[in-house]
């Protein structure tokens, strides 16, 4: 019986937990390979500025005196292009996303 | 001789997920004729290529849609890679194609969804989207990305995925193709969706050659032909046979989506036989130059890939020709004589892709 197909598919969602997760109360772990927000350490930096070169949008903005490291989430991809060519291995792509914000900024990291 | 009346169908329309807007002419119930307008989302990523050097190029590339974002990528990078006359790995090879098919999987699982919106059976919509999203996490775990894979690179892949990751997708989408046969024999045995896709919009073999039809459209009309038959990536050792149907109606269309669902899901399991350790990508040296079609099958259809390089950084050309561009005029025929009540049902079922058509 043709009606029955989408019937077994029905009976069966009517008995059985829902497919979402109860998102207050289970908490949503991202998986480990997520490209979520770029994190600084702005102790192992030496503000060479190579990350800013490669940046595709143009986030980063590196000086050397005052040693300083900018970062404009709003354009920031998460593409993990900075991360690749790091000399110092002292950015990480975070699996967690940058939070929302209502106004444009900049996050700046000093050593 | 009858009243004919001209009814705006979109840029804002419930089925519609992107803007377009056609006029149709009706008489009665009945739609003469349909012309359309294009052009509300143009961008101008052509243009882009001659201010982006072609290795950062590739994250415009992969954003000219958001559904076959990783196929658009790749297509991209083959172009850019024979120019610069590079050979890629074969492990890369490999995992380029299981992404393609992933994408593949979740943008007919997208369409299935929508279309049984567009006749209004909402609980097989939210069923296609649930299985959709089991996709897309497994896209998550091996690329990082849901939709915008990101993993696409000129010279290869950027990522790589490990054995017992690649054994445990083949073992969650053995699950899943289950599901989606429970989904699919929906589709193609309950009366009332056939009701509304047998005999609607046809589209006949002559037509389909002679209007220029790529993808699901060609082969729903009985025209074996596919980009995969042509070896790119690993489809040649692979080996390819593409899905067919004669109908050329709306449920052929849908047919063919399903049955490529699950030849997607055997060509996976293919790669994963086959693939062996080794290097994912070869050191880019040199500057394009030169010009190369690039031409691959995405799950709309076929796109092609025009790049001109000059020797320096920046490509002189770039032309992106897309399946929902090329699959415009079928649909115009397709709408000529249908039903007013139809028309949502046959528009959907070139899926149409408009931020793609107008890049």
């Amino acid at each position: 019986m043709s009606i029955l197909e989408m019937g077994k598919v029905v009976l069966k969602n009517l008995f059985n937990k829902p497919v979402t997760e109860r998102y207050p109360f289970v908490k949503k772990e991202y998986p480990s390979g997520a490209r979520g927000k770029v994190n600084i350490d702005p102790a192992k930096c030496i503000y060479c500025g190579i990350c800013q070169r490669k940046c595709p949008t143009a986030a980063i903005v590196t000086t050397k005196e005052p040693k300083v490291w900018t970062i404009d989430r709003m354009r920031c991809i998460s593409c993990n292009a900075c991360v690749e060519v790091c000399p110092k291995k002292c950015l990480v792509l975070d699996v967690m996303y940058s939070p929302c914000s209502a106004k444009q900024g900049t996050d700046s990291f000093r050593p | 001789m009858s009243n004919r009346t001209i009814i705006p169908f979109g840029p804002q329309h419930p089925v519609l997920p992107e803007p377009i807007h056609l006029d149709l002419v009706v008489e009665d119930e009945k739609v003469v004729e349909a012309i359309p307008s294009i052009g509300f989302i143009h961008r101008g990523l052509e243009k882009l290529v001659e201010k982006k050097d072609f290795i950062d190029f590739v994250y415009v590339a992969e954003r000219i849609c958001g559904i076959c974002s990783y196929i658009h990528g790749m297509t991209y990078c083959m172009s850019v890679e024979q120019l610069l006359k590079l050979e890629i790995p074969d492990r890369a090879q490999y995992l380029r194609t299981i992404w393609s098919e992933l994408s593949r999987i979740h943008s007919h699982l997208l369409w299935l969804g929508l279309t049984a919106d567009s006749f209004g059976f909402e609980s097989l919509f939210m069923q296609s989207w649930r299985i959709r999203e089991s996709i897309l996490d497994i896209i998550e775990e091996t690329t990082g990305g849901r939709v915008i894979f990101g993993a696409a690179k000129v010279g290869g892949v950027r990522r790589d995925v490990s054995s017992v990751k690649l054994d445990e997708i083949m073992k969650k989408l053995r699950v899943y193709q289950k599901e989606i046969n429970t989904i699919g024999s929906v589709f193609l045995n309950d009366t009332t969706v056939k009701h509304r896709m047998q005999g609607v919009g046809v589209l006949s073999q002559a037509d389909a050659k002679s209007l220029g039809a790529v993808g699901p459209m060609l082969r729903g009309s009985g025209v074996s032909q596919d980009m995969r038959m042509t070896g790119y990536a690993s489809y040649g050792k692979i080996g390819f046979t593409p899905v067919v149907e004669t109908a050329g109606d709306c449920y052929a269309r849908t047919k063919v989506r399903i049955l490529e669902i699950a030849q997607s899901v055997d060509i996976i399991q293919k790669c994963i036989e086959q693939i062996k350790e080794g290097p994912i990508e070869v050191k880019v040296i040199g500057m394009p130059d030169g010009e190369y079609f690039a031409r691959t099958e995405q799950p709309r259809g076929e796109v092609i890939y025009y790049a001109k390089g000059n020797g320096t950084k920046f490509l002189q050309r770039m032309r992106v020709r897309t399946p929902t561009f090329a699959n415009l005029a079928p649909l115009l025929a397709t709408l000529r004589g249908c039903q007013l009540a139809d028309v949502p049902v046959i528009v959907l079922t070139i899926d149409p892709c408009i931020s793609c058509a107008e890049r």
